[in-house]
């Protein structure tokens, strides 16, 4: 496509994305660096049916003046992102100096809201990134080995997962492990004990959001890599028959090598998916044992009386930063080999 | 407190005669957003009877908290009216999101009662009509059977819970809310408030709760959440209803305002005929009840205009005023409003006043504590840390939380 068609084509598209994802993404950025003003608070009485008490209030005319003249609120730096519950690098220093084992330095650190998020986070996307890549992989493999017959229904109750509406997924298996539902029952009654919750342990948590997360995510990348599957030429598959190669060097040489961009996208979005994990941890309200940096945004943003936007946007902008992070060598590999290409 | 005592004592002995409520037909555009539990839909529903010629609309939801400060920021606001309680308001008032009614109350005010009025600095900003609070419920068959005295104080719930245990009835006896988060939090701060605590040094917003009666606080809830269902940080009030239901608990902290589905129809006759109520328990030797009072009632959004917030402020006081709802609706809540005859399913509320409990604190750093509350004392309920260390995550979390908010 030439360039200036390729422009005019992108145009609509670019306006949207700069409109709806970009000025939000610097407006994010920028509140980011805010924090509210001092709050002006005053003493007053205050009655309710239960009696009347001396309390404080927030002086509401101290304050307005201070909004008008300044409406972001304090400038603040990068005081948000320091703070002990975002990056918290005075007290990462004072942990450094006051422990004695590295153990105990990162059981410390891990303690801190926003590593504990990020460990699970980035766990979570180990876990489940090359499991769903290879389960999707082996079904798409498997299903395309299959008669044409059954493949039609079998791909239906395969993509089945991806439909099913994620909260609805994963609230089905919330009330399944239940210590009174089928499988938690049951789990109870194989290991004879009676104290055993999936939901109380945060490793079997972990666990169970990790699988939960794998089942969820392989038909993305079942579907993908079936549509791949059905590229792959046949005249050298055939030939590699005739030459004795087995099922296993056939895909190791053939299939694999020739479907590899595609793996390189599904694996590019699965990160990007699984970073920004979220559903599951509300679905099942695991909220104690397992934190993500998405739901530390939540967190902030509405189970708070009062909302924190700067935690917020402080945390958003982090997030943004690590799938940037993330994905670098992803793409610094992709945009060497399109140069090599070139 | 006396006053609510001296309330409901008059309507015991009050006129039975039911005086419909004032209703002067308003005109213009009502809309309120409420919480979502029986009373407060009969609430409304209600004064949608005196709407006149005004459009009447209603958002019952149980995510209100997150949707109030949002739309009653917007001007003008997409609601008239918000319902709130102690703790909901506050947000309203930092953010100065409410109006005050004086003259409206003098206006149109007739039935209200004073004791209903919220007066902050001398000015009428919400008028309570329900009251709430969270106590004991106990299974009668259960603790007879066993010669089990009621429980009045945390302790004694223990010691029963493990009675009930170790006679292999009932492997998990105990049932609160201790979902990880805001309920959580709330049981901290009843219990916090039970051992006598102030959660911020006298006169400023630093935190006061890692001392020896945050640890006791703590060390109770811990106890009484190893006598309850294993998957306790994952059950919220409407999970532990379903497991008194069920018929696996026998004793359980809940809210005065959840009785009435308890007490209902629906279910097994025999659980729901043994299922009786008592006032909250105290703890640690302390005389005042390991609870807080709350009220609810309705506030008028200040970014709307005076014509509108008349409307729906002459609706709302029909119904906050209305003699024949609290006699028709007398099982759903605690009314405030004159003419309520407490019933059986009052218990709870009425001797929570009696035994001193305190209000849930209107303070406006207070959510932010509630908020840390929620998320930092869960390890040390999973036995991953000590209480002191859980109670200085919480001071420390509050603190970056204060500082960015410019409380502190």
């Amino acid at each position: 496509m030439p360039n200036k068609t390729f422009f005019w084509f992108f145009l609509p598209t670019g306006l949207a994305m700069i409109l709806f994802i970009g000025l939000p993404i610097i407006s994010t950025g920028i509140q980011s660096f805010y924090a509210q003003h001092d709050q002006v608070v005053k003493e007053v009485k205050k009655c309710d049916p239960f009696g009347c008490t001396v309390s404080i209030v927030v002086d509401q005319e101290a304050t307005s003046i201070l909004r008008d003249e300044k409406p972001l609120g304090k400038f603040n730096g990068f005081g948000t992102y320091i703070d002990r519950n975002h990056l918290a690098i005075e007290q990462i220093s004072d942990f450094w100096k006051e422990t004695d084992s590295f153990g105990e330095f990162i059981n410390q650190v891990t303690n801190l809201p926003f590593y504990k998020a990020l460990l699970f986070t980035l766990t979570y996307c180990l876990f489940v990134t090359p499991n769903v890549l290879l389960l999707g992989f082996i079904i798409a493999l498997s299903l395309n080995a299959i008669s044409r017959k059954i493949r039609g229904p079998l791909i239906f109750g395969t993509i089945l997962p991806m439909i099913v509406t994620p909260l609805v997924g994963s609230l089905v298996l919330f009330w399944m492990i239940d210590a009174e539902g089928i499988i938690g029952a049951n789990l109870q009654l194989m290991m004879e004990d009676p104290y055993l919750s999936l939901k109380s342990s945060r490793t079997l948590t972990w666990i169970t959001i990790i699988i939960y997360g794998i089942w969820h995510h392989s038909p993305f990348a079942f579907v993908v890599f079936y549509a791949a599957l059905q590229t792959v030429p046949q005249e050298p598959v055939e030939a590699a028959i005739i030459d004795g190669a087995s099922r296993y060097q056939r895909i190791r040489h053939i299939v694999l090598p020739h479907i590899y961009p595609v793996v390189t996208f599904v694996a590019l979005i699965s990160l990007m998916d699984n970073f920004r994990v979220f559903e599951p941890i509300i679905g099942f309200s695991a909220e104690g044992s397992a934190q993500s940096l998405s739901w530390l945004i939540y967190d902030n943003l509405v189970n708070e009386e009062v909302i924190l936007f700067g935690s917020a946007a402080a945390t958003s902008m982090m997030t943004i930063i690590g799938i940037a992070i993330l994905l670098a060598p992803v793409l610094i590999r992709t945009w060497k080999e399109f140069r090599t290409a070139r | 407190m006396r006053k609510i005592l001296l309330t409901l004592l008059f309507v015991l002995f009050g006129t039975t005669a039911y005086a419909d409520g004032h209703c002067s037909k308003p005109s213009g555009s009502i809309n309120i957003l409420a919480n979502d539990f029986p009373a407060l839909r009969t609430f409304v529903e209600t004064a949608k009877g005196c709407k006149g010629s005004a459009d009447f609309k209603v958002t019952h939801s149980s995510e209100h908290n997150k949707i109030a400060v949002p739309a009653l920021t917007a001007n003008p606001s997409e609601f008239s009216a918000r319902i709130a309680a102690n703790s909901s308001i506050v947000p309203l008032m930092n953010q100065d999101l409410i109006r005050p009614m004086d003259d409206l109350v003098k206006k149109y005010g007739k039935g209200i009662q004073d004791s209903q009025l919220i007066t902050i600095d001398g000015k009428v900003m919400a008028v309570a009509f329900m009251a709430n609070t969270q106590h004991l419920y106990y299974r009668e068959d259960v603790l007879k059977e066993l010669g089990i005295p009621v429980p009045k104080t945390y302790e004694e719930v223990v010691a029963a819970s493990e009675k009930i245990r170790a006679s292999g009835k009932m492997q998990h006896p105990y049932a609160a809310a201790y979902k990880a988060g805001w309920n959580l939090a709330e049981e901290f701060v009843n219990m916090f408030i039970g051992h006598g605590g102030e959660f911020f040094k006298t006169g400023t917003a630093e935190p006061n709760i890692n001392n020896a009666k945050g640890v006791a606080t703590l060390n109770m809830l811990k106890k009484l959440a190893s006598l309850s269902n294993p998957d306790y940080l994952t059950h919220d009030s409407e999970a532990i209803k379903v497991e008194w239901e069920s018929g696996k608990v026998a004793l359980m902290t809940l809210w005065a305002s959840r009785s009435g589905t308890l007490l209902d129809d629906e279910g097994d006759a025999k659980i729901t005929a043994a299922t009786k109520l008592t006032g909250p328990a105290t703890v640690g030797g302390g005389n005042i009840p390991a609870a807080t009072l709350w009220w609810d009632g309705f506030t008028l959004a200040k970014n709307r205009s005076d014509s509108d917030a008349e409307a729906t402020f002459i609706a709302l006081a029909h119904a906050a005023s209305n003699k024949k709802m609290v006699a028709d609706a007398a099982d759903q809540a605690v009314w405030l409003v004159e003419g309520f005859v407490p019933g059986p399913k009052s218990i709870g509320v009425i001797e929570a006043v009696k035994m001193g409990a305190k209000p849930y604190p209107m303070l406006p750093q207070m959510g932010l504590m509630h908020g840390a509350l929620g998320s930092e004392i869960v390890e040390f309920l999973q036995g991953k840390e000590s209480a002191e260390q859980a109670l200085k995550d919480v001071e420390a979390a509050y603190i970056s939380k204060a500082k960015e908010q410019g409380f502190l």
